[in-house]
């Protein structure tokens, strides 16, 4: 194993469960509020993922305003998908990225167009999630860019896949999951989880196949504040398996907000009981400020530092 | 085939405009004709609404129709040569290729399109048609159980699916079958699931439109 890239691949080989969460830039050109937001999660979390233009809505790019949470003290999580961007789009992007530091890469193929803004856009798809990740793997470990050009500095990315356990087919699912271990995942960031049951068999099925030990997986965990939320995620948000029973439960609750903390907060739980599960992964969509006191009440604060 | 769709009424009529006085509508007997936009039969309806639009604006026009075999040989478009010359417009109901080889054997008319090409496709019930490929100009069908997911992942993904489809449909729409889900089901049909394992290298998209609009000459047959 090479040296480690990144403080987040540090932190995991150290055996520390990890902490991620999410931000998700601003529609606008607006620094301060990420530097608002940036500054709420010091000390909270190991990673903080920048979404790239999440749900096809235009946004900030994803590698800028990495570069200024990072400057607030935060270990940065880029996205890049391979939606919007082709191949020489792509590496280009990973060679800035390293340039300014920001060290984990979390390589998607990202939503649709359809499901934002732009329906009318061109989508580019020049690669695929696999691809995308095979080529950092190989602009990283072998110096080599997708055509076969070497270069005299390579970039550094800790190299990062999603993997959605409610998906299916569930074996061809599970293919596609190996196959992006095999072209050089690092880690996995899961979709967010809901119904335990299937997570739960999902890992059991990972650790058949030996994944576990070869990825670092983290939980994803999507603290809802209201039953509006989960609705809309079990009927518009694609991939996700929301059963009515959290839903019924979110509806009888007097207080949405604190209920959704404690769900989020029982879902960690139950987690981190599960073998080879090495971190969460916090997506507070349009609740962000909520991650520190998930954190503190999961009793995963303070975070562990290493050298 | 290719299949067409044809164009609103209204649009077809803004189109035209003011400035004429003849119109022939050029139908095509090929695949137009299959997907029921651009054949006889909807060249014989279209003149017939157009002339009860013009007659009832009390426009003085003259519109004529002719169907040929394809019009994306000059060896048919020379039959109703003389016919095209004859007329201020013509307005074809062929493809988009069938529009432009009228215009580069009559250079000097004015041909509208009265159709939109919509894809490559198959007739998947009556009056249904779906796309099948998108002519990317280097197959791929033997490693995907003769399934194309160029052509029927949204994404165009080669590496298996995207996360977001459910029950077998694509996240885009639920109209849409996920081209991986017909894949997996295929492949496992025949034995061969261990195919999905195999790494797909970037696809070369320059023989597809990515190098440029193609051309193809057949050396045995071509004669310059």
């Amino acid at each position: 194993m090479s040296e480690p890239m990144s403080l987040l691949q540090k932190k995991l080989e150290a055996g520390h469960f990890v902490v991620c969460s999410e931000l998700g830039p601003p529609i606008g050109a607006n620094v301060e509020f990420i530097k608002k937001k940036a500054q709420k999660l010091v000390g909270y979390v190991d990673g903080v993922n920048v979404t790239d233009n999440q749900t096809a809505i235009v946004r900030m790019s994803s590698i800028v305003a990495a570069h200024f949470a990072k400057e607030e003290g935060l270990e940065m999580i880029i996205q890049a998908t391979t939606r919007d961007r082709n191949r020489i789009g792509l590496q280009s992007d990973i060679l800035g990225a390293s340039s300014l530091g920001l060290n984990n890469v979390l390589c998607l193929t990202g939503d649709h167009q359809s499901f934002g803004m732009d329906p009318g856009s061109k989508n580019v798809f020049d690669l695929d999630s696999v691809q995308l990740i095979r080529a950092v793997h190989d602009m990283v470990h072998n110096g080599v860019l997708l055509n076969g050009k070497e270069m005299k500095v390579p970039p550094r990315m800790f190299i990062g896949a999603a993997a959605n356990p409610f998906g299916d087919p569930f074996e061809m699912q599970m293919m596609k999951v190996e196959k992006k271990i095999e072209a050089g995942a690092q880690f996995i960031q899961t979709q967010a989880i809901y119904n335990l049951e299937k997570f739960e068999y999902w890992m059991e099925e990972v650790r058949k196949r030996g994944i576990h030990e070869k990825v670092y997986i983290m939980a994803g965990i999507l603290p809802a504040k209201s039953v509006k939320a989960l609705r809309m995620m079990k009927t518009d948000v694609a991939g996700m398996d929301v059963p009515d029973s959290l839903i019924e439960r979110m509806e009888k609750c007097e207080d949405p907000e604190e209920e959704g903390v404690r769900v989020a907060i029982e879902i960690i739980e139950r987690v981190r009981k599960v073998e080879g599960v090495r971190g969460i992964h916090l997506m507070p969509v349009g609740w962000e400020k909520i991650t520190p006191e998930i954190i503190e009440r999961a009793g995963l604060y303070p975070r562990p530092e290493v050298e | 085939m290719i299949v067409g769709q044809q164009k609103k009424a209204e649009e077809i009529i803004k189109m035209l405009g003011e400035d004429w006085e003849s119109l022939l509508i050029a139908g095509c007997g090929t695949c137009v004709t299959v997907s029921l936009a651009g054949g006889e039969r909807e060249v014989e309806a279209l003149a017939n609404l157009l002339k009860l639009y013009y007659g009832k604006k009390g426009k003085k026009v003259t519109i004529s129709t002719d169907t040929i075999t394809r019009q994306c040989d000059f060896e048919f478009i020379d039959d109703i040569g003389e016919k095209i010359e004859d007329h201020d417009i013509i307005l074809s109901l062929a493809c988009g290729v069938g529009v432009q080889h009228i215009v580069q054997r009559h250079p000097l008319k004015i041909v509208y399109p009265g159709l939109n090409t919509s894809f490559y496709g198959a007739t998947t019930a009556v009056g249904e048609w779906a796309e099948r490929c998108i002519g990317c100009g280097e197959c791929v069908l033997d490693r995907f159980g003769g399934v194309c997911p160029v052509a029927r992942c949204s994404k165009s993904l080669l590496n298996g699916p995207c996360g977001g489809s459910q029950d077998g449909k694509c996240e885009v729409d639920d109209d849409i079958d996920c081209g991986w889900e017909l894949i997996y089901n295929r492949l496992k049909d025949i034995g061969l699931l261990e195919k999905l394992l195999v790494y797909e290298d970037p696809k070369d998209w320059q023989p597809y439109r990515d190098g440029g609009p193609r051309k193809l000459t057949n050396k045995e047959y071509y004669d310059e």
